[in-house]
């Protein structure tokens, strides 16, 4: 198994604003082991999407490199599946044409049929099989997401990209897509990186959890392994009390960032500019 | 005797069932939290024992008379705040006072107005209208609005749901408070099992829809005031967690068996990419 099948060195992103530039993100430091589940938690705002961005190849990095199976992240491709908080599904399609979509762009090699039966099986595996020809309007938010599971599973992709999947459902829905994603995740043995601020969710699906800093300049503060074999059990994991250590420690670390956490971006420290000024005066008035 | 019940009560929308004959009965000064997924009835259930909507078979009581319409005793905080967007927070606030106390002397209706904008800790915000308010403070204004009209019965609907994670932790620990202090008889309805325990003294899950009934209830003798960061070391949080989600997922799963197919799927097929 590859150690360094995903490595995110020196990553920066800064954008040039009339004060100077502001920086977003500075020397993130990340390594996946090939089929490794990592997740990111953060507050929101602190960087965390960003760096996904970058590594989905759909932001361009200001400083450092992404490397993934040996080879430089310069754009967006097939080989990184991307679920978003929303689905973003075409709503004239059914979902079996949703999924359907990508696996044509993909597996353009296979016969029709073929294609048919690599979309109906993944939404067969998120509990989609008797719904393949409803269109997303017919589905309930929380079959909508499943779609999206399946959709970037069905491209068999290298790596997964999760930026919080679940943070626009109820918390009991997001229980049971878990659940989904974590069949899935076992089944296809993919390398996963997943940003969420959801607390349990990291625990429950990853090998690490990475705890971001609170932004400008925000980096890896601190690494979790999450200790828990798998197949994991909900259930039995729910009832351990070490998981309630683990939370209780990455929810202190996030409550210390809150309280530390610096001026926010949109009020930069020296406002000199003119134009700043000059803008301000003219809302106020 | 019940200060609250309903008694075997349906209710559908056009050819949807929503809820399937629940009892439910409510003691006076008790916290009772039905949890349950989205769609699955919650806000009908609430609307049901406000008065804003009337069963298709059973009956609502309070206080053993029959509820036909919405009262003074029975305040309610939506998860959309329902505040008027042309009002203050204050006046927004003092309107219900007005409704409710038209009997009172001007001076004690502005006291009154005053003393619950204050215990949300909204003094420094009163004069702004709801547009220039976060989430958050919009929802502490709702609440001060139903609190101060002095309600036997507090109702609300997932009025944390709307809310980003920090935002909801604060007014947890504030509705902990008004819990433990007011002596208000409460019946809150959300999708969040740890905003449950650390309110109710008894937890109720709705089924996943349609047809919604109730669950098994769960009492809570965790001791007030409970504190967010101690609950992870009680075995009884950790305990009634688990058995309230696996209880609400095992509605879910059990009656369309839709997730039958995974099994059989996972075994029969692998595929790999052809380039």
């Amino acid at each position: 198994m590859n150690q360094k099948y995903l490595e995110i060195s020196q990553l920066g992103k800064s954008f040039p604003t009339p004060t100077g530039p502001a920086i977003i993100v500075k020397d993130f430091n990340l390594v996946l082991a090939e089929g490794e589940f990592v997740s990111v938690i953060g507050h929101s705002g602190c960087g965390k999407s960003t760096v996904l961005s970058i590594v989905a190849g759909l932001t361009e990095s200001s400083d450092g490199a992404v490397i993934l199976a040996g080879k430089e992240v310069l754009e967006a491709g097939p080989d990184r599946g991307v679920v978003f908080q929303a689905p973003c599904l075409l709503a004239w399609l059914s979902a079996l044409d949703n999924v359907k979509l990508g696996v044509d762009q993909v597996f353009g090699k296979k016969t029709n049929k073929e294609r048919i039966a690599i979309a109906s099986h993944y939404l067969a595996l998120v509990g989609l099989g008797d719904a393949l020809h409803k269109r997303p309007a017919e589905l309930s938010a929380g079959m909508r997401q499943r779609v999206g599971l399946a959709r970037a599973f069905a491209l068999s992709p290298r790596l997964l990209l999760l930026d919080e999947p679940f943070g626009m459902l109820d918390s009991l829905t997001r229980i049971e897509l878990q659940d989904v994603l974590l069949e899935l995740w076992a089944h296809d043995k993919k390398t996963a990186l997943m940003v969420t601020h959801d607390v349990d969710e990291a625990v429950f699906l990853s090998d690490r959890v990475v705890m971001m800093t609170s932004g400008p300049e925000a980096h890896v503060g601190e690494i979790l392994q999450v200790p828990f074999a798998r197949p994991r059990n909900r259930h039995q994991l729910m009832e351990s009390p070490e998981l309630y250590e683990l939370r209780e420690h990455l929810v202190g670390f996030l409550e210390d960032q809150a309280h530390s956490s610096p001026p926010s971006l949109s009020a930069p420290k020296a406002r000199r500019s003119s134009f700043w000024d000059l803008l301000r005066s003219r809302t106020v008035g | 005797m019940a200060i609250l019940a309903l008694h075997d009560v349906s209710k559908s929308y056009g050819s949807t069932h929503v809820l399937s004959q629940i009892s439910l009965s409510v003691e006076a000064g008790e916290v009772v939290v039905i949890v349950g997924f989205s769609g699955a009835g919650k806000s009908t259930l609430i609307s049901l024992l406000a008065g804003l909507d009337q069963p298709d078979s059973g009956r609502v009581s309070f206080r053993g008379k029959p509820v036909r319409a919405p009262g003074p005793e029975r305040g309610v905080v939506f998860q959309n705040y329902s505040l008027l967007p042309w009002l203050t927070a204050f006046e927004n606030v003092e309107l219900a006072v007005e409704q409710v106390f038209s009997h009172w002397p001007k001076a004690k209706r502005l006291a009154q107005t005053e003393r619950f904008i204050g215990m949300v800790g909204l003094e420094h915000a009163r004069d702004r209208k709801p547009a220039q308010l976060s989430g958050g403070m919009r929802q502490r204004v709702a609440l001060a609005r139903a609190l101060a009209a002095d309600p036997e019965v507090l109702l609300m609907d997932e009025p944390l749901s709307a809310l980003d994670a920090l935002t909801r932790a604060t007014l947890q620990d504030g509705l902990e408070r008004i819990a433990r202090t007011s002596g208000k008889t409460i019946v809150l309805v959300t999708n969040d099992v740890d905003e449950a325990i650390l309110l109710a003294d008894r937890i109720i899950p709705l089924s996943a829809g349609p047809a919604a009934t109730l669950g098994p209830e769960f009492l809570i003798s965790i001791p007030r005031p409970r504190e967010r960061r101690a609950l992870n070391h009680s075995p009884e949080f950790r305990r009634v967690r688990t058995q309230v989600v696996d209880y609400l997922l095992s509605t879910k799963r059990a009656p369309s068996a839709e997730r039958a197919p995974l099994a059989a799927a996972l075994s029969a097929i692998t595929l790999e990419p052809s380039t």
